[in-house]
């Protein structure tokens, strides 16, 4: 039993409760840093490993953060996190450093961070909240990875860098702030049609059509 | 450049051709959360545009003291920890001195610790090596180009909540779709200065 929840609290962010796409926080780097692959790739990374210490620390430190301060306490430690990070990638990737600019230490107030800690971490125990943090941070990974392939082959004709075939049709609208905002809309639209079509399965393949006869079922939004 | 000029295209700049929410996503949260009617645009927008000149004008003297220490890269900590404190202490005051204005703002202020846009300007500010004053007018600006986007996108929002929009789409994508569209008409302004 054990087992399975543990599970549950690393895949739970994935899809299902995926900060991005269903719980729409943290839109400012969504939409920022995603008009290339690599670089959405290399903040989903940064934001998860910061996800996971603050976790870890704040669900260590649970029972000693007085309800009064814990929002000034929560910033620090996650303050503390986005400097070691910030420190590392400069040191590492000074390229990635390069581009992802202001946007490294803006990951202190990604929401998706301050609401786990809020949410998750304070309620429950390290390993626990390490799972979570983990999840979550991966849900957000991917979701900016797909955001960024989308934006960068339809934008700059090129994916993680490398150049697409000549000729291949290019947009600049999707390397703009534009195109991040109509992407991260199409992809809330698939996300969400998928996640509800366990309920809808009685219109046998017919969906798209009697979509006003099985409008939206109760269940469906009483579960998220 | 004169110091007119310096101040009349810092206006523009943060506004038309370099908005913090339409060109820079920053601040998308409250866009997208508060831009529902118009009156909360415009209670959200004054709000940030008084804490954003605030906050510039605190952290300056703070970086300074920071830079004298040799402890620069502290400087997120510090950043949010202040603008932290500083939100918390507008509102008490508020709350004593100006009830009428903490009736109307008041909501607002707790949502503006964690809108990225207000430590992403302190952190530009310092980046960029502006002075004091240009620091704190930049802030301002911004923040007149935040509550712009706000109040223009409510107004489209009230448009799109009676529009027939496919089950798919309805809520946070067509909201999304229309703000793109937005966006995209402010790039129009690129290239003005």
């Amino acid at each position: 039993m054990a087992e399975t929840s543990h599970l549950k609290e690393l895949t739970k962010g994935l899809l299902r409760e995926n900060p991005t796409l269903v719980g729409l926080l943290g839109m400012c780097p969504t939409l920022a840093v995603t008009s290339q692959a690599s670089n959405a790739l290399g903040m989903g990374l940064a934001t998860t490993f910061v996800l996971i210490g603050s976790n870890l620390v704040i669900s260590l430190l649970r029972r000693v953060i007085p309800a009064t301060v814990k929002l000034p306490c929560y910033i620090v430690i996650i303050a503390g996190f986005v400097t070691i990070i910030d420190f590392l990638i400069h040191g590492f990737l000074p390229e990635l450093h390069e581009a992802l600019g202001t946007f490294l230490s803006l990951i202190t107030v990604n929401c998706i961070i301050l609401g786990r800690a809020e949410m998750f971490a304070c309620k429950h125990g390290p390993l626990p909240s390490v799972l979570d943090g983990l999840g979550m941070g991966l849900g957000f990974t991917g979701s900016l990875f797909v955001i960024g392939s989308v934006r960068e082959i339809f934008g700059q004709a090129s994916w993680m860098g490398l150049a697409l075939p000549e000729g291949f049709p290019t947009m600049s609208l999707f390397s703009q702030t534009a195109g991040g905002f109509l992407v991260l809309g199409f992809l809330i639209a698939i996300v969400g049609r998928m996640t509800k079509k366990p309920q809808t399965q009685g219109c046998a393949g017919h969906c798209a059509g009697c979509a006003a006869g099985c409008a939206a079922p109760e269940e469906g939004g009483g579960k998220a | 450049m004169t110091t007119l000029q310096t101040i009349v295209s810092t206006l523009l700049a943060a506004v038309l051709t370099d908005n913090y929410v339409l060109s820079r996503s920053l601040g998308i949260c409250p866009f997208l959360g508060v831009s529902k009617k118009l009156s909360s645009s415009v209670g959200m927008g004054a709000a940030v545009i008084f804490v954003m000149g605030c906050a510039a004008a605190v952290t300056w003297p703070v970086y300074q003291l920071l830079s004298l220490l040799d402890l620069t890269y502290l400087r997120t900590v510090a950043f949010i920890l202040v603008i932290a404190l500083f939100v918390q202490l507008v509102e008490i005051v508020m709350k004593r001195l100006l009830p009428p204005l903490y009736k109307t703002l008041g909501v607002y202020l707790p949502l503006i610790t964690t809108n990225c846009a207000v430590l992403g300007v302190t952190i530009n500010n310092i980046d960029d090596g502006y002075g004091f004053g240009l620091a704190v007018w930049n802030a301002v600006c911004v923040g007149i180009g935040f509550t712009l986007a706000l109040v223009l996108f409510a107004g489209v929002r009230s448009r799109i909540e009676e529009a027939d929009v496919p089950e798919t789409f309805k809520g946070i994508p067509a909201t999304l779709v229309a703000a793109s569209l937005v966006s995209l008409s402010f790039s129009a302004f690129s290239g003005m200065i």
